[in-house]
């Protein structure tokens, strides 16, 4: 008797973003609020980061809450049902669970149970890493449509008194929705990590720690110099070879959608990359503050909304952070 | 060839001026980075990369704290040159 022939999944050519949505935290929260803490002033930070103010959420606004949020947005501007999302990937390092994950209550509460759900950590790098998969599961055949979540709610983690980093944080969600397309609407993805910065932004302490009682709730540091540094320098290096393996050159991009790390990070990125001027560089920042994996799906939502970038046009989009992870791609825009 | 003290000074003289928009003949040996020349750290880390690149020396980033005068900064690239 002979062996019968596997199935495998039929491959799609190309894949696009087809909507975004965007959630942000219910507060504006301006310098003034938080300089007390950390001997600051508005001036002073404006000069540093750029950010006049921060949206955070409230106790009862959650991560989870946002993220359903923008979900639905993204679902209903895409034409979609839920129903038809063959994935569900969820960003964030705020999930105050260690299990289960957020993916799966965000699949069940959207709609898109039992959709495979599961959430990864790549801090700031965490929703080019998810698009960079979304891509590759879509044009595979293993989903039809996935859904990209980078969500943070990172005002629970934060200290106050914290000079290096909390002070530029704020909560949102941001989610787009990937599917099949019958043109080339995400490029190759360049992405990785360098671990062996482990140790220059993250949280302070683990878990263990706490419980034992030898730190108090771990919050979020940086070295910001060195941070820094490789944001601008190495992630230069990132940008340009995501341009050159997508075929394309900064004259051609609508927009730069860089993570919203600190307004000087980014304009010094868009000075090393020669920008031209009518190339839209998101500054997201000023008034959203810095919400790690939601970063770059809101500062583009907030583009695209405004009418400074035009659908069709093409963003580079590249996030940095925790680990140190790293990723970039070139996106047709929504 | 390894530059001279003084070419050291005057290149980084025009990188703290592209930078930061200071004029070149205001950066001298004594003055220090943060107090007299006013230049945050943020700046001063641009100022290092480009001062890396340009004088074809490593500065790490452990290093940048002791370099507090313009005059601090001049003796560690001539002498990593």
């Amino acid at each position: 008797m002979s062996q019968p022939t596997l199935n495998q999944y039929e491959t799609v050519k190309f894949s696009r973003i087809y909507s975004l949505g965007a959630a942000r935290g219910d507060l504006t929260v301006t310098n003034d609020d938080i300089a007390g803490p950390i001997d600051s002033s508005d001036e002073w930070i404006r000069q540093r980061t750029g950010i006049i103010t921060r949206r955070r959420a409230s106790k009862d606004l959650s991560l989870m809450d946002m993220a359903v949020s923008a979900s639905n947005e993204a679902i209903q501007k895409a034409g979609i049902e839920p129903s038809e999302i063959g994935a569900v990937i969820f960003s964030t390092i705020t999930h105050p669970y260690q299990t289960p994950s957020a993916a799966t209550l965000l699949a069940d509460k959207i709609g898109a149970n039992p959709a495979p759900a599961y959430d990864i950590s790549a801090a700031c790098a965490g929703y080019c890493y998810g698009i960079a998969q979304a891509d590759a599961l879509v044009r595979s055949g293993v989903a039809k449509y996935v859904l990209v979540v980078g969500g943070e709610k990172l005002s629970d983690f934060i200290d106050p008194t914290d000079r290096t980093i909390s002070f530029l944080l704020g909560d949102g969600a941001g989610a787009a929705i990937v599917g099949p397309s019958d043109t080339p609407g995400i490029s190759p993805s360049v992405w990785g990590s360098d671990g062996s910065h482990w140790d220059a932004v993250g949280m302070d302490a683990s878990l263990l720690e706490f419980r034992d009682g030898e730190h108090k709730w771990p919050t979020l540091r940086q070295e910001g110099l060195t941070v820094f540094k490789w944001a601008v320098w190495e992630m230069v290096k990132v940008a340009r070879e995501a341009l050159e393996v997508a075929g394309v050159k900064a004259e051609d991009l609508a927009a730069i959608v860089t993570h919203q790390a600190n307004i000087r990070i980014i304009d010094e990125l868009a000075k090393q990359l020669e920008v031209p001027e009518n190339v839209v560089v998101a500054r997201d920042i000023v008034h959203t503050g810095n919400t790690s994996a939601a970063s770059i799906p809101l500062a583009m939502h907030a583009l695209l909304e405004s009418g400074e970038v035009k659908s069709g046009g093409l963003a580079l989009e590249i996030g940095f952070g925790a680990g140190l992870a790293f990723g970039a791609q070139v996106v047709v825009l929504p | 060839m390894a530059l001279s003290q003084s070419e050291v000074l005057a290149g980084l003289a025009e990188i703290v001026n592209d930078e930061t928009g200071i004029a070149a003949d205001a950066v001298q040996l004594d003055k220090s980075f943060t107090d007299d020349l006013d230049i945050d750290s943020i700046s001063m880390m641009t100022i290092v990369v480009n001062a890396e690149d340009k004088f074809g020396v490593k500065i790490p980033d452990e290093e940048v704290k002791n370099l507090v005068t313009v005059g601090d900064a001049v003796n560690f690239i001539t002498n990593a040159q």
